[in-house]
């Protein structure tokens, strides 16, 4: 899926890890909640729906460079509404939050921006599109056709991004659920950019070219109470296939499982609750956690037994609530490369 | 032994009651001038310390105006989306009836995660934090000063924020000080990123300023801090003349003793070592009290203390005190190194005792011929120092090694010159009783010299304290009157407000002149521009130093600017001189005004100019001239007709009265710690003749012998401390207008940056001889009380006694 982070600020409701990670298991009193059955209307649906308490923008690239080396590449713009109401200016109760990354084979860096909603500093239009924070921006005339920079204190980067696939619906009709109890949010994503474009690392520019995912996600209680975390992944598989699944770990020790199998041609096919397992093999210290970094994918009903091993398994975003994000290679029944999450590892 | 010795030692103090208590009293006073005025000092350099550290001001770079206006956010926008990581920040002034304070609206977003003082961030939520009705942070003593005030975000308490500081959120803070979309400056984040495009072509009117750059409130009120520390230190050497003389003396009293202990076997190492506990025990117990005493005296002068700093300054200082560790340590560390001074001498002469020789008492006098001729080296060394200093120093430490110099050499050349006098004295007076008076009095001088010294130097520094503060009214009041020419001042509330009050006060006012200002760095430091109207009452009354021809047509006619004493001095300008303006543009200065009881720099031009340099300019503040007996009326129109708060419209008189009395504020404390030291002059002449009256029957009973009667004897003695406090007193009196002249010359111009005309005030001397020999009879009464009632038999004894 893509629930991703958030933030909701430590401000938003004491200690944020009470109820869930980063406060996403609370109450959402006044927000709008998501319907089974409402159409996505595009290009509007690109752009920001304040009435809901979270949303984000968020790619991933897998790209490889001319040298010849793997890097991973994740651009994020999360906003996070502290109250229902619309205030003007300095009153817009709208939080913003960027996360970039950039991972090669030894080196992660991480940046974060935060900003107030209402006064230009961050935010998102439809048509034409363009989501933004400070000079951070993801911006096209379309969501076909993107720029994407983003640049922090030892990094920054400027990608192309053209798709070349339809957007691909997640769920029922971009209605996504997210537990046994139906906590479910809106989400989209679009699979298919080809990207193209410029590393600024310390040692120099890299050029690199690969695949890009974007999902688009937004709700106001995406998180059961008991769930404590989760894990992602977005595959590109040889032959042109994307898959997408996640598991929600619960504090009982189990798990709620979903997922979208994305033909080639864009047709996806949502997989429900306990269709696919996720399995960690092989877990490393980050950042004085133990995080699993190699994990055995199975989804039996389209053969997929697959090893997914990370590329640097140092890839901790250590942002105001940290979690993992890195690229992954893929190995087993099929083969390519993808992004993995895992949150909730304390 | 040693308990034997120590109690041998200690049993004196229980004779001799009044000597503990003076070596007691004496170092406790000492050490509570020394720390109360450490504490104060302390007090309001921890509020400016916070107020630089607030918004890690002291740690973090900013982005200020050039020209020291208020930008939009939209520059803060653009900065942040070329790559500047900067956190906006708005200032202001609120004021509500009486209760003025300083918002400072911050974004908690984008602020460094450490720069919100204490319990601003942290547990809290931040909806309520920038959402109205808001929420403010301020110290609890800003928040009990602000209750019940309506108006503000509801509050609550952070001890980290500096006095009079409400602390916001931006958009909260932009709504209250009616400035929406404007921000006063931006803090640089430590951390910048990669990519960023250069200031210059983004924001070319912000520039960057250095961290601590904005802590120009310590640096103005330095000389007023210093100040105090030159009159606690002056108070603590006072007290220390008593310590001085009494562990004197119980040491000669004790000397028999001393060499008794040395003959029965006790080593000179424990001796020297009991004795030195002695005084250190001593020293800790006075010290305790002393600090005890020095906070009552802190926590007294504290809230002056504050007016005067916020009045003459605008710098805020909460009104109550908090001690920090340091205080205390280094209080007791004073008195400890106050008491081994004052001790040192004596425990050098104890290790120098010849075992065998017998008791000398008053040795200590005998030797003073030779100790009168050190003195007097010493005093001309000092008064050379003083000299120099004078004509080649510098700046306002120079200026108080000037006074610190000059009153050391005129206390220590008293003695001398009181020898001098006497001796002159004697040889003109006939008579045996004269010669014997004169002779008896000059053979006491050495016991009482120290106490005279003490005495002088308070004099002396009320002199001259009394005549810079009595000079500075006459001039300041004076000025006042140039200054406010015109019959009434109104403020209007908005633009809007203003507008109208022009077109109303048109047809009923003989004229209505602007004072539209802004604040402006000038010459790199901050400070204020006026535009004038061309008018005959600044041609008429405006208090200017100095000015080239035809000054106010050049002014009109927008070619030349005036400028205030304080920024001509520092920054070098006199007639003449070209002037850079903020914008650029440069100005000939065409005169220089005083402008008392303003640190900083103040330029004055056309209002033309003005409006013309600052388009923003607020036009609300307007002087009205009118002829005084219809000021009344006027100000009852503007009230009922027109509607102006009467906050707003303030008379003459009102302003001159508002003016004088920060003007007297500024000086309660100075008066304050004068009378103090007067006080501990007058006990330390108490302590001495006190303890020399215990030793002077040996001296006196011959004489009564002769035939003088005891009361006869009681009279002489008081005359002779009133004639010494009266000698005295003449001698401090050219001392002290030396230490005015140095006061108004020398330390004001380079504390303040204005110098003054000094007058003299011949009253306030008579009132203050009268007021020394009030203290010399007073100090003098119980001992002349005391032989007055001596017993015969007492007399008797000395002659029965051997010595």
């Amino acid at each position: 899926m893509n629930v991703k982070v958030l933030f909701i600020w430590v401000l938003l409701s004491g200690p944020a890890f009470a109820q869930g990670f980063a406060g996403l298991g609370t109450e959402a009193s006044g927000f709008a909640r998501p319907e089974r059955g409402q159409v996505l209307s595009f290009p509007k649906d690109h752009g920001a729906h304040p009435d809901y308490r979270i949303e984000w923008w968020y790619l991933t690239a897998n790209l490889k460079g001319e040298d010849g080396r793997d890097y991973g590449v994740q651009w994020t713009l999360f906003r996070s509404a502290l109250a229902p109401d619309a205030g003007q200016g300095w009153a817009a109760p709208q939080i913003w939050m960027g996360h970039a990354g950039l991972t090669t084979p030894d080196r992660h860096f991480v940046a974060e921006r935060l900003a107030r909603g209402g006064v230009g500093q961050a935010g998102v239009t439809a048509a034409p599109f363009r989501a933004w924070v400070d000079d951070w921006q993801m911006a096209g005339a379309t969501l076909d056709d993107l720029r994407l920079t983003a640049n922090g204190t030892d990094f920054a980067y400027d990608l192309g991004l053209k798709a070349d696939g339809p957007l691909v619906l997640q769920g029922d009709g971009g209605y996504s659920v997210k537990s046994a109890s139906g906590q479910a949010s809106f989400y989209y994503s679009q699979p298919f950019y080809t990207v193209d474009g410029v590393l600024d690392l310390p040692d120099g520019p890299v050029r690199v070219s690969g695949n890009a995912w974007l999902d688009r996600e937004w709700s106001s209680q995406p998180l059961d109470e008991t769930q404590r975390g989760w894990d992602w992944v977005s595959l590109h598989l040889e032959g042109g296939v994307r898959m997408m699944g996640f598991q929600l770990r619960q504090t009982d020790g189990g798990a709620y499982t979903s997922g979208t199998w994305i033909m080639p041609d864009g047709t996806a096919e949502p997989f429900g609750d306990g269709v696919l397992t996720m399995t960690p093999l092989k877990t490393a210290k980050v950042n004085g956690r133990d995080v699993p970094v190699q994990w055995r994918v199975e989804l039996p009903g389209r053969g997929v037994d697959v090893t997914l091993g990370a590329l640097n398994n140092a890839a901790w975003m250590d942002t105001l609530f940290p979690y993992w994000e890195g690229p992954v290679g893929i190995s087993g029944s099929h083969t390519g490369h993808g992004y993995l999450e895992m949150t909730g590892y304390d | 032994m040693y308990r034997a010795a120590l109690s041998a030692l200690l049993s004196h103090w229980w004779r001799h009651p009044l000597q503990l208590g003076s070596l007691l009293l004496g170092l406790a006073l000492a050490t509570a001038l020394w720390s109360g005025v450490q504490a104060i000092n302390g007090q309001a350099r921890q509020s400016y310390d916070q107020a630089a550290r607030m918004l890690g001001q002291d740690r973090l770079e900013q982005l200020v105006p050039k020209d020291g206006q208020r930008f939009s956010q939209d520059v803060y926008i653009a900065l942040r989306q070329a790559g500047w990581l900067v956190s906006p920040v708005i200032e202001g002034a609120w004021q509500q009836g009486d209760v003025r304070v300083r918002l400072i609206g911050i974004d908690p977003v984008t602020a460094p995660s450490d720069v919100a003082p204490d319990g601003v961030t942290g547990a809290g939520d931040l909806r309520p934090f920038i959402t109205p009705p808001g929420q403010g942070f301020a110290a609890p003593d800003t928040i009990s000063m602000l209750r019940g005030v309506t108006g503000l975000p509801p509050l609550s308490p952070s001890e980290g924020l500096a006095p009079g500081v409400v602390l916001m959120d931006i958009g909260i803070a932009q709504t209250l000080l009616g400035v929406p979309g404007e921000i006063s400056r931006l803090v640089v984040v430590p951390e910048q990123p990669f990519r960023q495009a250069p200031l210059e072509s983004v924001a070319p009117l912000l520039t960057k300023s250095a961290p601590g750059g904005q802590a120009d409130i310590a640096r103005l009120t330095d000389s007023f801090h210093l100040n105090l520390t030159a009159f606690g230190f002056l108070s603590f050497a006072v007290g220390l003349f008593i310590v001085h003389s009494a562990i004197g003396l119980a040491f000669e009293q004790r000397r028999p003793m001393l060499r008794t202990l040395r003959a029965v076997g006790v080593p000179l190492n424990v001796l020297t070592v009991l004795l030195a506990g002695e005084v250190v025990l001593f020293a800790l117990v006075a010290g305790l009290v002393g600090m005890g005493l020095g906070y009552l005296i802190a926590a007294t002068l504290l809230p002056d203390v504050a007016a005067t700093l916020s009045g003459l300054y605008g710098a805020d200082v909460p009104g109550s005190l908090s001690l920090r560790p340091s205080w205390w340590i280094g209080g007791m560390a004073i008195a400890v190194l106050g008491a081994a001074v004052a001790a040192g001498q004596s425990l050098w002469r104890l290790r120098r005792l010849p075992l065998l020789a017998p008791a000398q008492p008053r040795a200590w006098a005998r030797a003073s011929a030779r100790g009168l001729r050190r003195q007097v080296f010493l005093a001309a060394a000092l008064a050379v120092l003083a000299l120099a200093v004078a004509i080649w120093g510098r700046g306002l430490v120079a200026g108080f090694v000037l006074l610190g110099a000059m009153l050391m050499a005129a206390a220590l050349a008293l003695p001398a010159i009181l020898a001098l006098l006497l001796g002159g004295a004697e040889r003109v007076s006939k008579g045996a009783l004269a010669l014997w008076f004169w002779a008896d009095t000059r053979q006491q001088l050495p016991g009482l010299s120290l106490a005279l010294m003490a005495l002088m130097l308070a004099l002396a520094a009320n002199v001259g304290v009394g005549t810079m503060v009595a000079s500075f009214r006459l001039t300041f009041t004076g000025w006042l009157d140039q200054r406010l020419a015109s019959e009434l001042y109104v403020n209007a509330q908005d633009e809007a407000e203003a507008a109208r009050l022009r077109s109303f006060l048109e047809p009923r006012a003989d004229a209505v002149l602007p004072i539209w200002s802004v604040s402006a760095p000038v010459q790199g430091a901050p400070g204020t521009i006026y535009g004038i109207a061309d008018h005959a009452t600044y041609r008429e009354n405006w208090p200017l130093l100095s000015h080239a021809p035809g000054v106010w047509d050049a002014v009109a006619a927008g070619q030349a600017a005036l400028v205030n004493e304080q920024l001509s001095r520092r920054a070098g300008l006199s007639n003449g001189d070209m002037l850079r303006l903020p914008d650029g543009t440069e100005m000939t200065i065409a005169g220089v005004y005083s402008d008392y009881g303003n640190p900083q720099g103040q330029v004055i031009i056309a209002v033309d100019e003005l409006t013309a340099m600052f388009p923003d300019v607020p036009r609300l503040r307007h002087a009205v001239r009118i002829a005084p007996e219809k000021a009344p009326d006027l100000t009852r129109a503007l009230i009922e007709e027109f509607g102006l708060s009467p906050d707003n419209v303030r008379d003459q008189a009102a302003i001159k009265s508002f003016s004088l009395g920060v003007f007297e504020q500024t000086f309660t404390v100075t008066a304050a710690l004068n009378v103090l030291t007067m006080g501990v002059a007058g006990f330390a002449m108490l302590t001495s003749l006190l303890t020399l009256s215990t030793m002077r029957l040996p001296q006196l009973a011959p004489v009564w012998a002769l035939g003088l009667t005891r009361a006869r004897l009681a009279r002489l003695e008081l005359f002779r401390a009133l004639m010494l406090a009266g000698l005295t007193m003449c001698a401090a009196l050219p001392v002290g207008l030396l230490l005015a002249w140095a006061l108004l010359s020398v330390v004001n111009v380079a504390a303040f940056g204005w110098q003054l005309p000094m007058h003299t005030f011949p009253a306030d001397w008579l009132r203050l001889g009268l007021l020394a020999l009030l203290a010399g009879g007073l100090a003098a009464l119980w001992p002349a009380v005391r032989l007055a009632r001596t017993s015969p038999t007492d007399l008797l004894k000395v002659f029965a006694h051997e010595r």
